[in-house]
């Protein structure tokens, strides 16, 4: 069992306000991920939680115990760097072991609880080397293994994939994940890249200037964005905004004038709306479609074939709109191309930048990583026997 | 297409070494030249009061200096001098690196205090020392033990050599702190916090992260240090001029002696050859040290 709750956290350098009063609750086993921009906060918020850096303000729980006074080693969390901090002069089972060496654990237990974590990452061939004869990825599998030893109730990473070059970063984000299944741990993760965020992640929390902007599922932030800047911040390419003007609001949604001039009714709840109330549209460039009888228009600026996608940057009055389409289409630069969207799929934000509700919970912003493995479960090899 | 790069290569050194040459050849001579004439004048009768006396001494002069107890006794006390005013300052350098990297006001200001003592020149140093600080009548310990209570000490004839230590070491202090200082800074202050959260209080990490990490900056201070005190001269020559008795002479000291004191041009140069010799000895095995140290 762990669970962290933080409660109204604060921290202040100075003058300057980092995190502005964070609640947060983590519950045992989850796989939580702290993603925003640089800057943010995320990394002060996560040396919190370690004892590295105090609290100015608020209670830091750990399965219900505050800690805010406990010193880092004491709080039974492990942390992996960015930089991985091995011990340069130690050898890989030195480094494992250091923990254990500080607390007077005996050599042979010491080695065998070592070996023990060098088996679930394969390291065993390692354990002699020091860590400038490593790889990236070797060392930052020997910082991991440094967490493991130590028996933490929660693992905290921060960024730890950051250094690693694109494939092995793939290749550590699965090993990571499986490493969650296999440990049956609370984990919480920083990190800037929403990839990251979006296959790993039980639960994401958006950061911003030191606020939590959202708190949910991958899919439920992706499909159901609270405000503009996490609609924007989640998802790749950026999702598209447009300036619209309202023209009614109805039982069905909000109607919306289009640049363009069509009218759209946008399904979302809009009674608070202001009847003169600037609204913004957001729409993901994966579900703009290329349409000839589309309601939008514009001119393509740049293509960026990726060979199973297409990215098409169109100019339409004074934006630039991205187009995901698919592969094959014959499009060239300065072709001017008509596009639809499914209205369901688009989002309506006020003057405050705030999502109005969407009438109609998208079937799954409820899933979490749990649901994906029962609904995979049974399409195994195995099942079919 | 791979000979003539082979081929190149020779080449390009001969034509590289034609250009070093005025160079290498400078400091060749510069080097020598003073090492020729001094193992010359060691296998010659050259005294300056006695001019009539020349002539092939052989090992004469050697044969002399090693069966006089001044020379073993200088080579104790270089070695004892060495020594200690080695322990004292890389142990008190990496203490006050530690101190000085610690976040306080002023500490800039105290940073630039701490080092200005290598500023100073050796001559004015030892004066100060001398005169202000461990002079028995005037200097501020005598002054401070009076006010204690307690009996003035007069420094330099009682503790001669401890004296000597003493000024080199505050002298020297400075150059180690200046070094271990900067090699602080690189430390990673995550393999700190990583030590932090492994449990380590602050004796543990001194030991365990920032001791291993200075080692190398260690191994230079004590290899640069090194050549420079094994040759002190300017410290004795103010303050106790050797004595008393040989209690400080050290063989930079004692070659002065036979040379300008004595006049013994032979014997000084017998001296200074051993004196090379010991150096050698010293830096072959220092140099093997720090070149292992500096590999891994």
């Amino acid at each position: 069992m762990a669970t962290l709750q933080l409660k109204n956290i604060t921290k202040q350098f100075g003058d300057t306000k980092v995190i502005k009063g964070i609640d947060l609750d983590v519950n045992d086993r989850e796989f939580v991920v702290f993603v925003g921009p640089s800057g943010c906060g995320k990394s002060t918020l996560m040396r919190m939680i370690a004892g590295l850096e105090s609290a100015s303000d608020g209670d830091i729980l750990i399965d219900g115990k505050r800690m805010n006074e406990v010193g880092p080693a004491d709080r039974g969390l492990a942390m992996v760097f960015q930089s991985y901090a091995l011990y340069p002069h130690m050898t890989v089972e030195g480094n494992m072991g250091f923990s254990m060496r500080l607390a007077g654990v005996p050599k042979e237990e010491r080695r065998a609880k070592v070996l023990e974590a060098a088996k679930i990452l394969q390291l065993e061939p390692l354990l002699d080397r020091k860590p400038k004869a490593l790889s990236g990825g070797q060392r930052q599998r020997v910082a991991i293994g440094r967490a493991i030893v130590r028996n933490p109730s929660i693992f905290l990473f921060d960024e730890p994939l950051s250094n690693l070059d694109a494939a092995l970063r793939v290749q550590m984000r699965i090993e990571l994940a499986r490493l969650h299944e296999e440990l049956d741990a609370t984990m919480i993760y920083v990190t800037h890249d929403q990839i990251e965020a979006m296959t790993m992640a039980d639960k994401i929390v958006v950061l911003h200037d030191g606020v939590v902007e959202q708190v949910g599922s991958p899919m439920a932030l992706y499909h159901h964005p609270r405000n503009r800047f996490v609609a924007g911040f989640i998802g790749s390419p950026k999702m598209n905004f447009f300036t619209v003007e309202q023209q009614s609001i109805g039982d069905d949604g909000v109607t919306v004038r289009l640049p363009g001039g069509r009218p759209c009714t946008i399904p979302v709840a809009g009674e608070q709306l202001a009847s003169d109330e600037a609204l913004e549209l957001g729409i993901r460039p994966e579900h703009l479609q290329l349409d000839e009888n589309g309601p939008l228009s514009g001119q393509i600026k740049v293509l960026e074939r990726l060979g199973g996608q297409t990215s098409l940057y169109v100019q339409m009055g004074e934006l630039l709109i991205t187009i995901m389409a698919d592969g094959d289409v014959a499009y060239r630069v300065n072709d001017t191309v008509q596009f639809s969207f499914a209205a369901e799929r688009a989002h309506l934000f006020d003057a405050q930048g705030l999502a109005l509700e969407s009438l109609s919970q998208h079937p799954l912003a409820s899933l979490t990583r749990q649901d994906n493995r029962a609904a995979t479960e049974p399409a195994a090899p195995g099942a079919q026997v | 297409m791979n000979r003539t790069r082979a081929s190149g290569r020779t080449v390009g050194g001969l034509r590289t070494l034609s250009l070093q040459a005025p160079a290498v050849t400078l400091l060749l001579l510069w080097m020598i030249v003073p090492l020729g004439m001094t193992i010359w004048f060691s296998f010659q009768r050259y005294n300056l009061l006695m001019p009539e006396m020349t002539g092939f001494a052989g090992l004469e002069n050697y044969e002399y200096l090693l069966t006089d107890p001044a020379l073993w006794s200088a080579m104790g006390t270089t070695l004892l001098l060495v020594g200690w005013v080695l322990v004292i300052t890389v142990v008190g350098g990496t203490l006050l690196a530690v101190l000085f990297q610690q976040d306080f006001a002023g500490r800039g200001i105290a940073r630039v205090l701490a080092i200005s003592p290598f500023f100073v020149m050796p001559t004015v140093s030892a004066l100060v020392w001398k005169n202000m600080m461990m002079h028995p009548s005037n200097g501020v310990l005598a002054w401070l033990a009076q006010s204690l209570g307690l009996p003035a000490l007069d420094w330099f004839s009682s503790l001669p050599l401890t004296s000597i230590i003493i000024i080199v070491s505050w002298q020297w202090l400075p150059f180690a702190l200046l070094i271990l200082l900067t090699a602080m800074q690189s430390l990673d202050e995550d393999q700190v916090e990583a030590a932090r959260m492994d449990g380590a209080g602050p004796l543990a990490i001194f030991f365990f992260i920032t001791l291993p990490h200075l080692k190398r900056a260690i191994s230079v201070v004590i290899m640069i240090e090194m050549i420079f005190l094994l040759t002190i001269f300017a410290e004795i020559f103010v303050t106790t001029s050797g004595g008393p008795g040989l209690a400080t002479t050290n063989l930079a000291y004692l070659i002065y002696i036979q040379a300008l004191l004595d006049f013994d041009v032979g014997m000084a140069s017998a001296g200074g050859v051993i004196a090379i010799i010991l150096a050698n000895i010293v830096a072959i095995f220092l140099v093997r040290m720090v070149a292992k140290n500096l590999e891994d």
